[in-house]
């Protein structure tokens, strides 16, 4: 039976707003370029090139699922409301002083990016809550009221409240809300007991000040995107993407629109783990490069890895501790400066450096003609072969070779004495092991062994990439499904109603409070359960509970699934063998006579989804019926090799071509390095897979 | 032009060179993961490196702290002469803390394991990491001699072919206090190496190499080539600089000449202090590195660090010198002096290059260590009793850079993260009331010196606590430069007024509380020059008043 309900996935990035409407099994996409001014815009105008598409109206949408990168922008930009912070007193610092650490250790006129909120901005109350949460400094009622009217006199737009220890006891900061509600009642005021209760001062406050700042943008935007869907006659609702990979109810977003960062990316994940779940694989790193940057996520057992903090926009090359830290759950990815527009240089140890610097689409790669002048990893795929210069975005521009072996020549072929071809080979094969590394590094933190996994490339300069990636990770399997320069709009499609609950709570196993343990899981489950409910009143809920675990003296948790129950005095120790198997996992061996702490607990509630169509790999191989060849270079093989051409399109189901080879679309372009092998699946995704593989398998 | 074919080649030895990096870096992240020690997890105080053959650093992971950078690299020729080539096995395992072999006190283990592929010795991996305990007085300046900070492993093997040494273990355990926590640490720094191993050995099976040899040697000619090729720019002559700073119970002057050559650069400390009757002496190879680590800033801050790019940075003191200290000196806490030791050298690098140097900072981190102890022999209602023992980091402003306000509240040289207040007061029974910038202590000038930070210490409800205090500048503030003036002096006192020394295990009773004051960092430039916005942006964010 087809799929009679018209849903529209949106996807507001940085350059482009994609749009995605699925309506009987299928599918229709676009992408229009974001308008800055007035992104509401771009969505209406989107939406009304792929119902044309459709030969439906605005009225027969059923529901629109909405992500975004304003949030992330507005932090970026620093383009947010006027906040006040109100904090502990004697803590008026903390989201400055960060951790009191260079993230560049050599460079002497190193910049910390400034706290979102200034220090004039920052007010201070006495008060007082322990680490056990009980009150040893009872709130000044005196310091409340000078604080909150010189707030409202210097007209604030929007307040943030954290104080100490309040993930424990959230007593405080809700009585000073409540003040702040008698005097205003329409101020917006967000307290860190509710939007991030984990342990951890600067992280939380950080966390609280974010979602103050965008507050308002996002509620403005929000209304108005909502007016303008009624007026133009879509009268469906709207749901919102967050950072966790679920839906929400556009009234959660405006609540908590910290939660909407990251909303986009965490599409793409999505879209990759609906992949993995047709083919039913239970390992899958999904690789998503574009223009400036590429992504590296973890997907096992058909869901992406989650973490409860991440950090967003970093101001020193990516570099970890630039940026400002967001305690939220997030499908947690690994982001570095490698994209089609990345510029290679060369350092004063005559090597090849490639990015975070990117020429953007403005003047865009020396290749484009519009200006650029320094050789981008576009310019070197251009150079190897593994662009077609009339086939670029569908032929709607032809790229200059020439330009970009000038660039090249200019600025790394001479200056290292090589050929350009050469100088080529060596801006890719640098990017690719920054990305493999990148991706290892990833793998190491989470106790993943890479060689065990598929790989699933989307995003404009992915599948480029992606097969020389999968020969440096030891990957054997390599998917690029159709669609992919819409993956985000698409993964939208997939979500699931859900929302992950989080906080802090210590408990020692060798002193377990099954009281306090189930107290939590109850909060939890209601506060999460209540966000599902909202946005899906009929909501088939599943719950997964994860606690953060760590010997007693260590400072870094792992996730340990546990399940939900009543919990017993007793079953404490069964928590610490779950602990204990997770820490062999990650690290070799337990240490078996140490004592066990619980530091964090989690839980997600999601709907169900419906079962997506397995389908298995196609095996039934023919060779595919293509005349075309031109010159690739293989990085593997270091030279350059005859490689067969192939339009997608031409490319049937169930045939196979075989490495060196290219697969041409208007989207993109995969190469299939020699040592692999491409057959086109059923549904549209290419499976790129190595000869050796492939060999045993016909055995 | 190069033939394509060696071209190529030299592609692949970068891509191997950064699949090196990227192995250590690896090698690190698992230490920092299993590691007890906060120093360790928090801090970044660790270190990681791969070796050729012949003991010589190939790359090292960039962590935390510039202490280890070249302190390691030595270490590890050291292990080979000791333990003796005939004896070296696969699957064995290193260890030492000796402060002269390793890195300056005994705090830090150093273990270094040798790598094999296919049966094939192919080299070294070794790291460094500080545990939470050795035993002794504890962490603290108060040794008259090294026999008094702790137990003390001479070089020696962890385990042979795989096989633990357990007497080792079994001596450690009854030596130090947490010995769980510190035997976890041991085991973490011999898993880190056998990463090390693991993947070098994955990388020369996907390259196709028998050994790292070739790679070291392309290695170390880019590096040494760029490190000379900048010095070579560089005015040759003797730069000299000094420097007072506190000490334990008198003033140390440390003294420095540095001389230009076409390739080297040699900081020579005559004429500094020399040593002290307790913890804060420095051995060589503590200072070596922070020399280093100052002058590679400043100059070849892009450079990675190996042998052969640390080789022109040589390093030379007297030995009645407390930078170098002979054993049997104490020296627990020598990375106080060991902080000020950039600084020291920077002073003289600025006659080198003027205006590229920043003014003088607070230098040593403020790290306290706090005992705490019940008060009542009893439990109270509700309330557990409890023995902590707690170490924080807390840095003062960094200088004025010569187009840039210095960092308010950010070590350096140090790299170390400081700890979130509500996970310290989960370790143990004390409360910190306050933990913010400190007004007024950055020096005026065009650019301002960072501000130090002030903190207030108590002890929970029937608790007391002891205190180890390793803090400096409080004499001796850090100087500004081009005309701009001193950063503030620090201070630590009780709220009764008592005035606390500024090293040294002191006492703090139930109901008092402790305040610190942290150095703020020196001018750059005159005050007079300072921009007009910059001035309202201080008044009004009251960073000045």
């Amino acid at each position: 039976m087809k799929n009679e309900l018209a849903r529209v996935g949106v996807d507001i990035g940085g350059t482009f707003t994609d749009v995605a409407l699925e309506w009987k099994d299928e599918l229709f996409s676009t992408k229009v370029l974001t308008n800055y001014t007035a992104p509401e815009q771009a969505i209406i105008d989107g939406i009304e090139q792929v119902i044309k598409k459709a030969g439906i109206g605005l009225k027969d949408i059923d529901s629109i699922i909405h992500g975004t990168t304003l949030a992330t922008n507005s932090l970026i930009e620093r383009r947010g409301a006027k906040t006040a912070f109100i904090t502990t007193k004697g803590f008026r610092d903390v989201i400055e002083m960060r951790t009191e650490n260079r993230f560049e250790l050599y460079d002497l006129n190193i910049v910390i990016p400034p706290a979102l909120i200034p220090r004039h901005s920052r007010f201070v109350i006495e008060e007082r809550v322990n680490a056990a949460g009980e009150v040893i400094q009872p709130l000044n009622a005196t310091d409340v009221e000078r604080v909150v009217d010189t707030i409202l006199a210097e007209g604030y737009e929007s307040i943030a409240i954290g104080f100490m220890h309040s993930y424990l006891n959230g007593e405080h900061e809700i009585a000073v809300r409540n003040y702040i509600h008698s005097k205003a009642p329409n101020i917006s005021v967000s307290v860190s007991s509710e939007v991030s209760p984990q342990i951890r001062e600067f992280q939380r406050f950080n966390t609280v000040c974010a979602n103050a700042y965008v507050k308002p943008l996002m509620s403005s935007y929000l209304n108005r995107l909502m007016g303008r869907l009624k007026a133009e006659g879509a009268h469906c609702p709207v749901f919102m993407i967050h950072s966790g990979g679920g839906i929400i109810t556009v009234e959660s977003a405006a609540e908590f629109p910290v939660r909407l960062l990251e909303s986009g990316p965490a599409g793409g994940a999505i879209f990759a783990a609906y992949i993995a779940e047709r083919y039913g694989l239970n390992r899958v790193l999904s690789y998503d490069m574009g223009g400036t940057t590429a992504k590296i996520c973890l997907i096992d057992d058909r869901s992406p890895k989650t973490a409860k903090t991440f950090e967003v926009a970093r101001t020193y090359r990516f570099k970890k501790g630039s940026g400002m830290p967001i305690s939220i759950p997030v499908i947690e990815m690994i982001e570095i400066g490698a994209g089609g527009g990345s510029i290679a240089a060369i350092d004063s140890m005559s090597q090849i450096r490639v990015g975070p610097h990117s020429a953007g689409s403005e003047p865009g790669p020396a290749c484009y003609g519009r200006g650029g002048e320094n050789p981008t990893i576009t310019d070197a795929d251009l150079v190897l072969g593994r662009l077609d210069p009339h086939g670029f975005a569908g032929g709607s521009f032809i790229l200059s070779e020439q330009a970009s072996q000038n660039a090249i020549q200019q600025h790394v072929a001479g200056k290292l004495q090589v050929e350009i071809d050469t100088a080529a080979f060596g801006i890719c094969e640098v990017v690719d092991e920054s990305m493999s590394n990148a991706a290892r590094m990833h793998a190491v933190e989470n106790g993943k062994e890479l060689s065990e996994y598929t790989m699933i490339a989307f995003g404009g300069a992915a599948p480029l990439h992606a097969s020389r990636l999968c020969e440096k990770l030891g990957i054997n399997e390599l998917i690029i499904p159709p669609g992919a320069g819409v993956g985000s709009a698409i993964g939208f499609l997939r979500a699931p109603v859900a929302f992950e609950s989080v906080k802090s709570a210590y408990i020692k196993i060798s002193a377990f409070d099954h009281g306090k343990v189930n107290a939590v899981i109850e909060e939890l489950v209601k506060e999460a359960g209540k966000h599902v409910y909202e946005a899906d009143p009929q909501a088939e809920i599943t719950m997964a509970l994860t606690a953060y675990i760590r010997y007693v003296g260590q400072g870094w948790e792992i996730p340990v699934e546990l399940p939900i129950k009543e919990y017993a005095l007793a079953d404490g120790t069964e928590i610490k063998n779950k602990f204990e198997l997770a820490y062999k996992q990650f690290f070799g061996r337990a240490i078996d006579y140490l004592d066990v702490e619980i530091i964090s607990w989690s839980l997600r509630a999601s709907s169900e989804l419906p079962p997506a169509t397995r389908s298995a790999f196609s095996t039934d191989i023919t060779l595919a019926q293509t005349t075309a060849s031109r010159r690739l270079f293989d990085a593997n093989l270091g030279e350059f090799v005859q490689a067969t051409v192939i339009e997608r399109t031409a490319f049937a189901a169930g045939s196979r071509v075989s490495g060196p080879a290219i697969i041409v679309e208007d989207e993109t372009t995969t190469i299939v390095a020699s040592s692999y092998d491409a057959i086109m699946q059923n549904d549209g995704c290419i499976l790129v897979r190595a000869k050796k593989v492939s060999a045993e398998n016909t055995k | 032009m190069k033939s394509t074919r060696n071209a190529i080649a030299e592609m692949r030895l970068q891509i191997m060179w950064n699949r090196l990096i990227s192995v250590v870096e690896e090698q690190a992240l698992t230490l920092v993961r299993t590691a007890f020690s906060t120093s360790v997890r928090e801090a970044g105080d660790l270190s990681a490196g791969v070796f050729n053959i012949a003991g010589e650093m190939v790359a090292q992971a960039v962590t935390g702290t510039p202490g280890h950078v070249n302190a390691m690299g030595e270490a590890v020729g050291h292990f080979i002469k000791e333990i003796g080539e005939q004896n070296i096995f696969e699957h064995d395992v290193y260890i030492t803390n000796d402060p002269w072999k390793g890195t300056g006190h005994l705090h830090d283990f150093t273990f270094v394991s040798p790598a094999f592929h296919q049966g094939h010795h192919v080299g070294f991996f070794a790291c460094t990491a500080h545990v939470v305990d050795v035993g002794g007085r504890g962490f603290g300046p108060d040794a008259n001699e090294v026999y008094e900070e702790g137990i003390f492993i001479p070089i020696m093997k962890f385990a042979e072919r795989g096989v633990v040494n357990k007497d080792l273990i079994n001596i450690v355990k009854n030596n130090v206090r947490e010995s769980d926590q510190v035997i976890g640490d041991l085991y973490s720094l011999a898993a880190c190496n056998e990463i090390g191993e693991r993947r070098l050995s994955e990388m020369l099976t996907e390259f196709g190499m028998t050994d790292i040899e070739n790679l070291a040697q392309f290695i170390f000619e880019h590096s040494y080539d760029a490190t000379i090729k900048r010095l070579r720019e560089l005015p040759k002559g003797e730069y000299t600089n000094a420097m007072r700073v506190d000490g334990y119970d008198k003033p140390v002057d440390l003294v420095v000449k540095l001389s230009v050559e076409d390739d080297s650069i040699t900081a020579d400390f005559t004429g500094t202090s020399g040593p002290s009757p307790l913890g804060i002496n420095v051995p060589l190879i503590y200072t070596t590195a922070y020399a280093a680590y100052g002058i590679k800033c400043a100059l070849v801050p892009e450079v990675p660090n190996n042998a052969a790019s640390l080789r022109p940075f040589k390093v030379t003191a007297p030995t009645d010198c407390i930078l170098n200290a002979q054993r049997p000196a104490a020296v627990a806490v020598r990375h106080v002096l060991g902080h000020f030791v950039p600084d020291t050298v920077l002073g003289a690098v600025h006659k080198i290059v003027p205006d590229a140097i920043p003014a003088e900072g607070a230098g040593a981190l403020w790290n306290i260590h706090l005992s705490a102890r019940p008060t009542a022999q009893r439990e109270p209602d509700g309330h557990a009793l409890v023995r902590a023992e707690m170490l924080m980091f807390n840095s003062g402003g960094s200088g004025a850079r010569p187009h840039l306000d210095g960092l308010n509240a950010t070590a350096f040289p140090s790299g170390v993260h400081s700890m979130s207040v509500e996970a310290t007061e989960h370790v143990g029974p004390v409360i910190i009331w306050r933990k913010e910038l400190r007004d007024n202590s950055g020096g005026n000038g065009k650019f301002r010196g960072g501000l130090g930070q002030v903190v207030e210490f108590a002890a929970a409800p029937d608790h007391e606590f002891y205190f180890n205090a390793m803090f400096d500048r409080v004499e001796n503030p850090a100087r500004g430069r081009n005309g701009g003036e001193a950063g503030a002096a620090g201070k630590a006192y009780l709220n009764d007024g008592t005035v606390m020394k500024t090293k040294g295990r002191q006492f703090v009773p139930n109901g008092a509380r402790l305040t610190i004051e942290l150095p703020g960092g020196g001018g750059f430039g005159s005050p007079d020059d300072r921009d007009i916005t910059m001035l309202q942006s201080d008044t009004l964010n009251q960073y000045t008043s």
